[in-house]
């Protein structure tokens, strides 16, 4: 089993709505299909953890030379779509299993209910440094 | 934190903080008498569901830390030993209950010197009688992470000089007792956040916390604080089964199917909190847990004496300063004031939160609920989305993304009626 993380960003489809604009109903179809996603990859003894950020307005760049004051810089960020704005990190059997999974992601439903087409970042995990 | 329910294991967690109390007490070193008090746990957990539990349960587990105390010393160096021989000479402590030990131990793994998450954790060990695996699962860390956490408290207690003795002056007891109800107050929300899929045994955390908050509440009947924060417990959990839909998504007081809330649990809460509140010295929970009562009484949101909630809430707010509980205040008001001059009356209070809640997505959350209440959609849209950006829990930042759309929706059909309608006035 080998594991990946699939990074989602604030950047949807060109003239994507944010989603406090959306139909209330379609708000509902979208949150549902995370949950019920992640309902079934835990159902399979795929999903490791899944987690949503804070949004873009409450992040922060912390940069420092080693001396003195650390100098933090927060938002609004003129990038701030490509922020994160959450990930799922799962163990599969292959990385075609992973990216089937990323391409599931990426057709959640969107306004309207058609898929939003998000890009889902596929990345292989590597461990942590010192264990 | 699963499984505990065979008579075993209750006993075991009812006497772990006893059994620490008479180790630490007769060892005077905290630190070590906890590790092995841990280690005797473990040791009934493996013979006693075989070979039954002892005659002298109590007088075991004493038995089995001390021995492992021991064996942890004569591993050590000379110096742990001498230590050993002078705690040794010291005259035999006075005999005290072991109820009082058990309020001694939550005094001191409450200790305002240790960050809330250290006593959080250690109070959960010590006290509480939970493994580091139990409690690192129930705040999804790594054990080993969980274990440090729980180590550098007790390094901190130690470095600080901290003993195994309460105050000797009241106003020091009265301290101490504030954070040991602080922390049991931060266990309980810690598992009420939680709501469902892999989170669900953090929901354990609250049971955990009830069961403290019932033994301190044993040991002190006469302390109104305690019976408050009791009675708070109880009527928040009585309200859980309705809190959440199935997906885990909040559903807001006003939502709530009121035939799923607890009435056992209401109807304890409440019983407590009435006896507690009258004419005692009123404090922070007792006044919390007495606003949890009428809402817990009310069969609805249109039947809940809302100038009662507001008046508790302008108490509240006098005692605390908390701009928390202006938040609060500013909707009980509104809703006790009516639809009609309610939403501005509510508006009017918040403006004196810009200064210190400028920026908190709870202030524009209560804004975009009062904007709503005035029926004036679009302006509740925009403070409902703003909320919605820097909301920290993923719960509530589904609600508030929900309570946009929504809003947005309806300012829409509004915008769209004026639109299509008969030209305005006469002209």
């Amino acid at each position: 089993m080998t594991r990946y993380m699939l990074l989602q960003d604030y950047a949807g489809p060109a003239g994507c709505k944010p989603m406090t604009e959306w139909d209330p109903a379609d708000v509902k179809a979208h949150i549902d299909f995370q949950i019920a996603l992640n309902q079934e990859l835990a159902g399979t003894g795929e999903l490791v953890d899944a987690q949503a950020l804070a949004g873009p307005d409450l992040a922060r760049f912390v940069i420092w030379d080693g001396q003195g004051a650390p100098v933090v810089t927060d938002g609004p960020f003129p990038e701030s779509k490509e922020l994160l704005a959450g990930y799922r990190t799962i163990d599969v059997a292959s990385e075609a299993r992973a990216i089937e999974i990323a391409a599931r992601a990426s057709a959640a439903p969107g306004p309207g209910g058609a898929p939003i087409q998000q890009a889902i970042e596929v990345r292989q995990v590597m461990g942590t440094p010192g264990e | 934190m699963t499984g505990l329910t065979t008579p075993a294991e209750d006993l075991l967690r009812e006497l772990a903080p006893q059994v620490l109390g008479v180790l630490a007490r007769r060892y005077g070193d905290f630190g070590a008498a906890e590790d092995a008090v841990q280690e005797a746990l473990l040791a009934a957990a493996t013979h006693w569901p075989q070979d039954g539990i002892p005659a002298n349960p109590r007088g075991w587990l004493i038995q089995a830390a001390a021995r492992a105390l021991t064996d942890q010393y004569r591993s050590d160096t000379a110096r742990r030993r001498r230590e050993l021989a002078g705690a040794a000479r010291e005259p035999a402590p006075a005999p005290v209950s072991g109820q009082d030990d058990t309020l001694v131990l939550l005094s001191l793994c409450c200790h305002p010197a240790l960050t809330p998450a250290s006593a959080v954790a250690l109070t959960l060990r010590a006290v509480g009688g939970l493994t580091t695996a139990e409690i690192a699962g129930a705040f999804l860390v790594p054990e080993a992470t969980m274990a440090q956490r729980i180590s550098r408290a007790k390094q901190k207690i130690r470095e600080s000089g901290l003993r195994f003795e309460l105050p000797a002056d009241e106003a020091g007891q009265a301290t101490r007792m504030r954070s040991v109800l602080h922390v049991l107050y931060l266990i309980f929300n810690e598992g009420y956040a939680a709501t469902a899929g892999p989170r669900l045994h953090r929901v354990e955390l609250s049971a955990e916390a009830v069961r403290l908050a019932r033994m301190v509440h044993r040991m002190r009947p006469g302390d109104g604080e305690v019976t408050g924060l009791l009675a708070l417990m109880l009527l928040t959990d009585a309200r859980r089964p309705a809190r959440t839909g199935p997906g885990g998504e909040l559903i807001p007081l006003d939502e709530q199917d009121r035939s799923r809330w607890d009435q056992a649990l209401i109807a304890e809460g409440t019983a407590l909190i009435e006896a507690a509140i009258a004419g005692r010295r009123v404090g922070e929970y007792q006044l919390q847990a007495a606003i949890a009562a009428e809402h817990d009484r009310a069969a609805s949101v249109a039947e809940t004496d809302w100038a009662r909630i507001a008046a508790l809430y302008g108490l509240l707010e006098k005692l605390t300063g908390n701009p928390m509980v202006t938040l609060n205040r500013a909707i009980a008001v509104a809703m006790a004031r009516g639809p009609g001059d309610g939403p501005a009356a509510g508006l009017a209070l918040l403006e004196r939160l810009s200064g210190p809640l400028e920026g908190h997505y709870r202030l524009d959350a209560v804004r975009g609920h009062l904007r709503e209440l005035g029926g004036d959609w679009a302006t509740a849209a925009q403070h409902y989305q703003a909320a919605a950006g820097r909301a920290t829990n993923l719960a509530e930042q589904q609600y508030l993304t929900m309570q946009a759309a929504k809003a947005s929706a309806r300012a829409a059909q509004a915008a769209a009626r004026v639109s299509d309608g008969p030209p305005a006035g006469n002209g």
